[in-house]
């Protein structure tokens, strides 16, 4: 109970606390402490990651050792780990020679084989994970973008001048309207620089007060011990 | 052409080459003069901090005006000594400003550093560089750091603060004796149904707590949510898939989970490997749990943390095999993806009140009274600022009091 429960409490109130009020009480020690505290964190984090790094090695093998459905996959998986691990952990592999061999810089030398796996390898497949959304936002759009009642319908026709106002070739559409004076008022760029600026913005807010209130409210939930749930608790 | 002619534009060449190489050798010749001063340095102690920093300004030579006879400034800082001429006091090199500021009329520096000893006078000399040397223009009179003990730029947030946590606590202590009602959302009712469902098709649930640390006050309400979703797969005997993306919150996602299991009888039904680690990598991550939405082809998807683009690729791959999706986040610019892929979206407030309204618990409701009369004091605030801005936009003068601008703006204060 004690380990479980009142020191994670106790840990909590008291980084809590302190962290509130180092944003308002600059003064050492407390500015400094607020400042220590998140690289606390960092340094656990950091320690962290042999916990992760075991489980995934833990479970890919155990696929393996299983034969389980598509387990090539989880060697590949294990043999890309422990090659990148090889080419980071050791700071003499470099292509060519006469390197000052440093550790830690090495990351960041085009020369260094871990830079290679970083940029030729590891960026591409982000990339391409990342180029996905591309598809994935054309789909859920097609869904969104139905005029199935009044608000979708709203959306939809939103939704259409801001594309089109954003683009040259769709602002050309009302190029012959003034530029100055009541009528430039409804040149699409004009109309999709509103909606953007204030129906969104305005909403957007809205949302970000919420949040602010939700983030109190747990916070304080958490700070007072009424929030237990993150320790196993209801 | 002409011999003659000839001859005399040969002399011509070689008279202009012989001056052209004559008047550099006499510009060398000359000696180059250190530019004029900086003019006009001083200094503050920088306000609303920890101390040891002091902010400087002056202004540019005259003779940086970009014609190379200025080519940098050098701040110097020394321990002030009473009795010491400045010549003789022991200098540090502490900053420096590359020159041709054209239009600035003063340059400011920031020495910030834990080498300045707090409430210890300091003097401080700028100098001006160039080819010729350096001129240097000395602060007046002495300057001390000194560190406050109250950030004044941020009194409105604390104001804020202060009346929204009476608030929240005056709700909290109110909800132990009676009964609050709270309007039912249908995004949390939705978990009882999905849950359900995957237990009817056999298939396994799925929750993504984001892809943040810890240190998010997002990860750590999605792990709460994790609690009460652990409960009911423990219930159903539904197994549950929870991939993470930091090691700590693996660590801290198979106690809570560990825990309802417990809660729910079923401890036999838990399993560490129930909680596990992908990568840290964003779109690594959404890789990874794409390729298990498509082997296990889960009933149920439940996203509930602080996510970036990858939202969409997850959810639209959980609307591919069609999960019933309940997210929650509070990253705004990720809610029109979760609201368009999903089934059931929980919107920042919502998000952060989930875990209070599945507990059920008297004093966590309370709270989110006391959220909702903060949100009321919001849109007070907001229709009375809107009337006061429009006031003085036709013209109005308001006393000094009202002025609205300078009171909601928080911007110096971080």
């Amino acid at each position: 109970m004690l380990l479980k429960r009142w020191i994670p409490l106790f840990i909590l109130v008291f980084v809590g606390v302190l962290t509130l009020i180092h944003w308002f009480v600059p003064h050492d020690p407390i500015g400094s402490l607020g400042r220590d505290f998140s690289q606390f964190f960092d340094i656990i984090a950091s320690f962290a990651i042999i916990l992760g790094a075991a489980n995934l090695l833990k479970l890919q093998s155990l696929k393996i050792s299983q034969r389980k459905k598509g387990w090539p996959f989880n060697l590949v998986t294990i043999i890309a780990f422990a090659l990148t691990a090889w080419v980071g952990l050791n700071w003499h592999s470099y292509f060519g020679s006469g390197h000052h061999y440093l550790a830690g810089t090495h990351v960041n030398n085009p020369d260094s084989h871990f830079f290679w796996v970083w940029w030729y390898i590891f960026t591409p497949l982000s990339a391409t994970m990342y180029a996905l959304l591309a598809f994935y936002v054309a789909s859920a759009s097609y869904r969104a973008f139905r005029a199935r009642n009044v608000e979708a319908t709203v959306l939809l026709v939103a939704g259409i001048i801001i594309m089109i106002g954003r683009v040259p070739l769709g602002q050309q559409f009302t190029a012959w309207l003034p530029d100055h004076g009541f009528w430039s008022g409804f040149r699409l760029e004009r109309i999709s620089d509103w909606i953007y600026s204030y129906p969104n913005g305005a909403g957007q807010r809205a949302v970000m007060i919420g949040i602010a209130l939700g983030v109190v409210s747990t916070s304080l939930r958490l700070i007072l011990g009424i929030e237990k749930s993150f320790l196993g608790e209801e | 052409m002409k011999p003659g002619n000839a001859r005399r534009a040969a002399l011509a060449v070689l008279f202009c080459l012989s001056l052209a190489s004559v008047i550099p050798a006499a510009a060398q010749d000359l000696p180059a003069a250190p530019p004029a001063p900086p003019l006009d340095l001083t200094a503050e102690d920088t306000p609303n901090d920890r101390g040891h920093a002091i902010a400087l300004s002056w202004v540019l030579s005259p003779d940086d005006d970009g014609s190379g006879r200025v080519t940098g400034y050098s701040v110097w800082r020394a321990v002030y000594r009473p009795g010491v001429a400045p010549a003789d006091l022991d200098w540090t090199r502490v900053g420096s400003h590359s020159a041709g500021y054209l239009g600035d009329e003063r340059l400011t520096h920031s020495d910030v550093s834990d080498d300045i000893v707090n409430n210890l006078p300091y003097l401080y000399r700028v100098e001006a560089d160039g080819p010729g040397g350096a001129s240097a223009v000395l602060l007046p009179a002495s300057i001390m750091a000194r560190a406050q003990w109250f950030n004044r730029a941020r009194w409105n947030m604390l104001l804020a603060v202060l009346v929204l946590s009476a608030g929240i606590m005056y709700w909290i202590q109110k909800a132990q004796t009676s009964d609050i009602y709270l309007r039912p959302v249908a995004g949390l009712k939705a978990f009882d149904e999905a849950i359900g469902r995957a237990t009817e098709m056999g298939n396994p649930v799925l929750f993504v707590p984001g892809i943040m640390d810890m240190d998010q006050i997002e990860t750590l309400a999605g792990v709460s949510i994790l609690g009460y979703v652990g409960k009911m797969t423990a219930r159903y005997e539904t197994p549950l898939e929870v991939p993470v993306s930091r090691s700590l919150v693996m660590a801290h996602a198979r106690e809570v989970v560990k825990e309802s299991y417990l809660q729910a009888g079923r401890p036999d039904l838990y399993n560490d490997d129930m909680i596990h680690y992908l990568t840290d990598d964003q779109f690594g991550y959404a890789a990874a749990v794409d390729g298990i939405m498509l082997r296990q082809k889960p009933a149920a998807c439940f996203y509930q943390g602080k996510f970036y683009a990858e939202s969409l690729i997850l959810a639209e791959t959980g609307n591919s095999i069609g999960a019933i999706q309940i997210a929650g986040t509070a990253s705004p610019a990720q809610l029109p993806f979760f609201i368009t892929a999903c089934d059931y979206t929980l919107i920042g407030e919502e998000f952060f009140a989930a875990s209070a309204y599945l507990s059920q618990e008297k004093r966590a409701i309370g709270s989110i009274r006391g959220q909702d009369v903060g949100k009321l004091i919001f849109m007070v605030a907001l229709i009375l600022g809107v009337f006061l801005v429009s006031l003085e936009a036709v013209g109005v003068r308001l006393p000094g009091w009202l002025d609205i601008t300078a009171l909601f703006d928080v911007s110096s204060g971080g």
